[in-house]
């Protein structure tokens, strides 16, 4: 609709057919397989590393009144910096490359993982904490084996919501930065003046996005919450 | 023996004391079935979360067996009045939860787990997760779960008061039937009189503020007791008759001053026509 009313010249807004063959054209001749092994090669490494970091100062700021009053406030305000700003800071450590898009896709998910946790950890229902200290556990066994699976639906929103936030920062890192990701095609295309190219990646960045959410997040967040019994059993 | 010595409880709330206990002093023998009973608000749960060591009297002292309590034991095994089972485990393995810290082996403990599963007919449901179960259900692998422990007391806090009225007169048949089994020592809180008549050998009747002991009672009853006998019936009107006064206490407090529980009754009948239809 947009395309019929030629309100740009088919330079910058391509028919949908064409974006349609540069899609097809970029599978076929590996291309778009490339960049996506390289982008979520990057996306994967950076995501473990939130989820890990973020946890362990999730555990710390939930555990200790004044790692919360340090490190919890800090985390705060962290959250609220687009993890893109790290960049020229990741570049001047890590020199262009690899580890700079790497950092920045670790840090973008690290705040929100750990703000989960945290909160996770100080939701654990105290009725579960008393029972299980009747029966003789305390100390350790009782953080491993009650409050840590206690918090388990939390640690799966927290997973959720860094894996969104990861992806984001990915894609921001890999427009400034180098390599043969996603990001990086999608400049190509601007650069060449290929706008059908660029439509065709965000086309591509659109449906990974919504596909892991949905097939893999949510699915895996209903299932925990049903167990947990916060939703009833029927919804699905 | 449990033995409770002058035992109180004051919080501490915006810089204001507020005594909850006062001065509770108590011997339950061995192999009692105890209850306290109460209004809400005498304080009937913090004693007995006290002897389960999760709270700390502020002055006196609790002795199990001679022993002084200062934090939780498998010694003494609460059942709460939410199941509090860990959804994340299945049935088998919330009952194993406990046992696996006594140092058994493996088989023994699953063995011994599922023995006590079948006690409260749960044998059915070893591998199911505790959302797929009835709040009955979870009340029984809750009981399961502190006897399996095989605890000196075994601490009830109002166990069947989230349940639905059959479900927990079927309850309180198979607890005194496991009563009688095992002979443990029970200390059962309730707000529930006919449930504390009926259950138990001996009802503490706590009043409110600050808590106290007002009765020590003995139901001298048999066992197993039926809903209908006519001395169990004679005792829970006795104690409704001294509950009233704290109950009606508590209303003043909170409601108007003019509250009164029993309105004034007449006594004729008000529908009498007083002869004007002559």
């Amino acid at each position: 609709m947009v395309f019929r009313l030629q309100i740009w010249p088919d330079l910058f807004f391509p028919s949908p057919i064409t974006v349609a063959e540069t899609l097809v054209n970029g599978f076929q001749d590996g291309s778009f397989t490339l960049a996506l092994a390289v982008s979520f090669r990057r996306l994967l490494i950076g995501f473990t590393l939130a989820v890990f970091g973020g946890t362990l100062l999730g555990i710390l700021t939930a555990s200790f009144t004044w790692a919360d009053e340090t490190i919890g406030s800090l985390i705060l305000s962290l959250q609220s910096v687009p993890s893109i700003v790290w960049l020229p800071l990741a570049l001047l450590w890590f020199k262009m490359g690899e580890a700079a898009i790497i950092f920045v896709v670790t840090i973008g998910g690290t705040w929100s993982m750990a703000l989960s946790v945290a909160s996770g950890i100080k939701n654990v229902p105290v009725i579960l904490v008393r029972a299980a200290r009747t029966m003789g556990a305390s100390g350790l066994p009782l953080f491993t084996e009650v409050i840590i699976p206690a918090s388990v639906p939390h640690l799966i929103t927290g997973m959720r919501l860094a894996w969104a936030f990861s992806w984001r920062a990915l894609m921001a890192g890999e427009l400034i930065g180098t390599g043969k990701g996603l990001g990086q095609m999608l400049m190509w295309g601007r650069d060449f003046g290929n706008m059908s190219l660029v439509l065709a990646i965000m086309i591509l960045i659109a449906v990974i996005g919504s596909v892991t959410d949905n097939l893999i997040f949510k699915r895996l967040e209903i299932t925990v919450l049903r167990r947990w019994g916060q939703l009833p059993d029927s919804a699905s | 023996m449990l033995e409770i010595i002058q035992v109180g409880k004051t919080f501490t709330k915006n810089q204001k004391d507020l005594e909850v206990l006062s001065n509770i002093n108590l011997q339950v023998p061995e192999g009692e079935f105890i209850s306290l009973l109460g209004p809400s608000g005498c304080g009937k749960s913090t004693l007995l979360n006290m002897v389960a060591g999760l709270d700390k009297p502020s002055s006196g002292t609790i002795t199990v067996s001679g022993k002084h309590v200062t934090c939780p034991g498998t010694d003494r095994v609460v059942v709460f009045q939410e199941a509090a089972l860990f959804p994340w485990l299945t049935v088998l393995d919330n009952v194993c939860f406990g046992l696996k810290r006594l140092g058994l082996s493996k088989t023994e403990t699953k063995q011994k787990a599922s023995m006590t599963l079948k006690k409260v007919h749960l044998s059915k449901f070893l591998q199911a997760y505790p959302h797929e179960l009835s709040g009955g259900m979870r009340q029984r692998v809750a009981i399961a779960r502190a006897l399996v422990m095989d605890p000196q007391i075994l601490l009830m806090d109002e166990p069947f008061g989230a349940l639905d009225e059959q479900t927990r007169l079927m309850l309180q048949k198979e607890l005194e039937d496991i009563y009688l089994e095992t002979k443990k020592t029970i200390l059962f809180v309730t707000h529930n009189i006919r449930e504390a008549v009926l259950l138990s050998d001996r009802i503490i009747v706590l009043g409110t503020r600050p808590g106290r002991i007002i009765k020590d009672l003995r139901v001298r009853a048999a066992r197993p007791r039926q809903h209908n006998d006519s001395d169990l019936i004679y005792l829970e009107n006795k104690i409704m008759d001294i509950l009233q006064v704290e109950i009606e206490k508590v209303a003043k407090e909170e409601l108007d001053d003019d509250y009164t529980l029993t309105k004034d009754s007449f006594p004729w009948d008000p529908d009498r026509d007083l002869g004007s239809g002559i």
